[in-house]
């Protein structure tokens, strides 16, 4: 099964009740699949055929504030359109699951992977949840819309651009009736109903707009508890399970790499590869990072010698995102116990990230008396 | 005589507070509370910005008593698709969704979302309160402020340079199963058309004319005299068209020059003689075009009848 369809797959297992979306490469599997499922009857969903992916997300608002389980699928270009809506999907409370293959933004136009169209939207207050494998895709779509509903915020699952979106693999389906005992009907605490009513969204004075914040900030701190919870329930009905975050081999290691998305698979194979040579080599794999998972991290990261972080993705100006965001995690890590990170900005715009560039990467945060002030990027050709 | 035959034909039940906060003799807020009249309390309103979502009240507050969502300003129309789409799987087919914006919301920025959905011809109502201009942040020009009109973002030195955007025709030819005019000056005709708007699936519009005393810059107690000056003068003719060709005049009478009701109005003070003439050049055009329309409705009716006779 390819990833796409793990991820409509996903959603039709959820009994998402509202779909709306606008096809973009390389979503379209997706929308195509629930299309046809919605059209033979074997999902029982209104599916909005919108005319942009701005669209899209407000119909799926308007179908969250009026009780529905809603879902949407999209991409680069398309999740940028997004952008203001998601900020009001989150604001508005809404449990809307989305999920976004990563692909590279223009201008020029490409079509391959690369994490700023997500990571762009860090702040918007979607759950971000990247996926490593296709199983993961379909298992974690359905987990998401128990985060959501768990926690009144709207969940982003991501996946990388054809490596994951149109590549084949193994996926076992969840029984339904399984996934229904897992996933039961929404209840949403508040909706849109005639009997009730209610108006959602008016003006917010100062005196009232902070609080409102401090809500959704708290939401964002319980959903990690919350996330290793429904992950283990998920496993008790599966038997699978994959953390918020995962380490990989990590006993004993003095080098550890930081990793999200199908880089993490690859470097599985090179960490395998050393450790049978003997070499001290482990991986931390981020599945989630918002909200950031910084405690984890710095348990997991502290009293490591070197850390090298594997970016597909940048901020202009600065370095590769989650390099960033975990040297501030770890800053509060005594001095002694702080590892020296090393960031790497590879893959961009999906150029391969192969087993030697990710042995070339250990081999240089080994050969490095300290880590450069710059993040380095690696496989560049100027 | 002719004012208790109305009183009798408006529903009592009010689903519109008062003490709400819009300006003193704003037509928005009596275009909403009759059209809510029609509509009754199986109601969800779906709001863009617009000065009604000052109007509605800030939270805690409403001054609505049907639920209200409140919307990006781009998104009237497809936030209630969505709205829409959840009340059908939860099998209630009865609530009607209404869509409140303001000419910005409609005419320009909430454009696309409008044609999406009248395309897909969702089972919304459309409302646009129409108040030619960007009232809410202080009278800048939308692409429904008319030809020679002063605004704060077209001055009277170099006013308004284009005519208002023909909206109906434009929803008309998506050829959605009903689109109509009103004003608050005729709430009889009003009531009438979304009880008849009410009755139907598919994407209704409706587009209400509201005279806007500080955007327009006329004394507060003259908005309904204003509205009825702007059907009189043939410029805010009340029609409906059904499938996007069967077009009706609603009320019809004497035309009446453009000239008094333009003079009634600071926002065309700057205008002189000769540009007045060019308004109601523009006004006999586009009352010509409408008058065809209808003509032509009529006609292919009577071919119709003719035919099935």
């Amino acid at each position: 099964m390819v990833g796409n369809h793990a991820v409509s797959w996903g959603a039709s297992l959820s009994r998402a009740e509202v779909i709306s979306a606008y096809p973009i490469t390389p979503q379209t599997q997706v929308v195509e699949q629930l299309s046809e499922m919605c059209a033979d009857g074997r999902l029982n969903a209104r599916f909005i055929k919108v005319e942009s992916e701005h669209s899209a997300m407000a119909a799926c608002i308007g179908a969250s504030a009026a009780g529905a389980r809603a879902f949407t699928a999209t991409s680069s270009q398309g999740l940028a359109l997004m952008h203001e809506l998601l900020h009001w999907a989150s604001l508005g409370r809404l449990p809307i699951v989305m999920a976004d293959i990563n692909r590279a933004l223009a201008p020029g136009w490409n079509i391959w992977t690369d994490q700023n169209d997500t990571l762009a939207q860090r702040d918007t207050g979607w759950i971000q949840l990247y996926c490593e494998t296709n199983q993961e895709v379909l298992d974690t779509t359905i987990q998401a819309f128990k985060l959501a509903e768990a926690v009144d915020l709207p969940v982003m699952l991501v996946l990388d651009a054809f490596y994951l979106s149109h590549t084949a693999e193994p996926v076992d389906i969840p029984d339904p009736e399984m996934v229904d005992v897992y996933l039961p009907r929404r209840e949403p605490r508040y909706r849109l109903d005639v009997n009730e009513p209610r108006a959602f969204g008016a003006l917010v004075r100062p005196d009232s707009y902070m609080e409102m914040r401090w809500h959704q900030q708290s939401a964002m701190d319980r959903a990690r508890a919350e996330f290793e919870h429904i992950d283990r329930e998920w496993e008790n009905l599966f038997c699978r399970r994959y953390g918020a975050v995962e380490s990989y081999r990590t006993e004993g290691a003095d080098l550890l790499l930081v990793t999200s998305g199908t880089i993490t698979s690859t470097a599985r194979f090179v960490i395998d590869r050393r450790r049978a040579r003997g070499e001290a080599v482990g991986l931390v794999k981020m599945k989630m990072f918002r909200p950031f998972p910084a405690d984890t991290l710095r348990t997991l990261l502290s009293g490591v010698e070197r850390v090298a972080v594997l970016d597909r993705n940048l901020s202009p100006g600065r370095s590769g995102i989650f390099a960033e965001e975990i040297r501030a995690a770890l800053y509060d890590v005594d001095p002694e116990e702080r590892p020296a990170l090393y960031g790497y900005v590879v893959g961009l715009g999906g150029r391969d990230v192969t087993p030697g560039t990710i042995d070339d990467i250990i081999d240089r945060t080994r050969g490095a008396a300290a880590p450069t002030r710059e993040d380095v990027w690696v496989g560049l050709n100027l | 005589m002719s004012q208790l035959m109305i009183a009798d034909r408006v529903p009592r039940e009010e689903l519109m507070t008062s003490g709400h906060v819009a300006c003193p003799g704003c037509a928005a807020p009596i275009a909403m509370r009759m059209v809510l009249k029609a509509l009754g309390p199986k109601t969800i309103v779906v709001m863009p910005a617009s000065c009604w979502s000052i109007i509605a009240g800030p939270w805690p507050q409403s001054s609505l008593k049907v639920p209200l969502y409140h919307a990006a300003f781009e998104t009237g129309a497809a936030t209630a698709s969505g709205v829409r789409a959840a009340l059908d799987m939860q099998g209630d087919t009865e609530t009607t969704v209404l869509v409140w914006a303001g000419d910005g919301g409609t005419f320009d920025i909430g454009l696309q979302a409008l044609s999406g959905a009248a395309e897909r011809n969702e089972n919304i109502l459309y409302c646009c309160y129409d108040n030619e201009a960007y009232m809410n942040t202080g009278i800048q020009r939308s692409s429904a402020t008319p030809w020679g009109a002063a605004t704060s973002t077209t001055p009277a030195v170099q006013p308004q340079s284009t005519h208002k955007k023909d909206i109906l025709a434009i929803l008309a030819a998506h050829r959605i199963p009903y689109a109509a005019t009103a004003t608050v000056a005729h709430p009889v005709d009003l009531l009438e058309k979304v009880t008849k708007a009410r009755a139907i699936r598919g994407t209704r519009f409706l587009h209400i004319l509201a005279p806007c005393p500080p955007g327009w810059k006329f004394e507060d107690d003259e908005t309904i005299e204003l509205a009825r000056m702007a059907v009189r003068a043939g410029v805010f003719p009340l029609v409906e068209v059904e499938h996007g060709e069967h077009w009706r005049f609603t009320a019809e009478g004497a035309r009446e020059p453009v000239g008094p009701y333009l003079r009634k109005q600071g926002r065309f003070r700057h205008l002189g003689e000769e540009q007045v003439r060019q308004i109601q050049a523009e006004v006999d055009r586009r009352w010509n075009a409408m008058r065809r329309r209808v003509e032509s409705s009529e006609s292919d009716e009577d071919g119709s009848l003719a035919e099935g006779g």
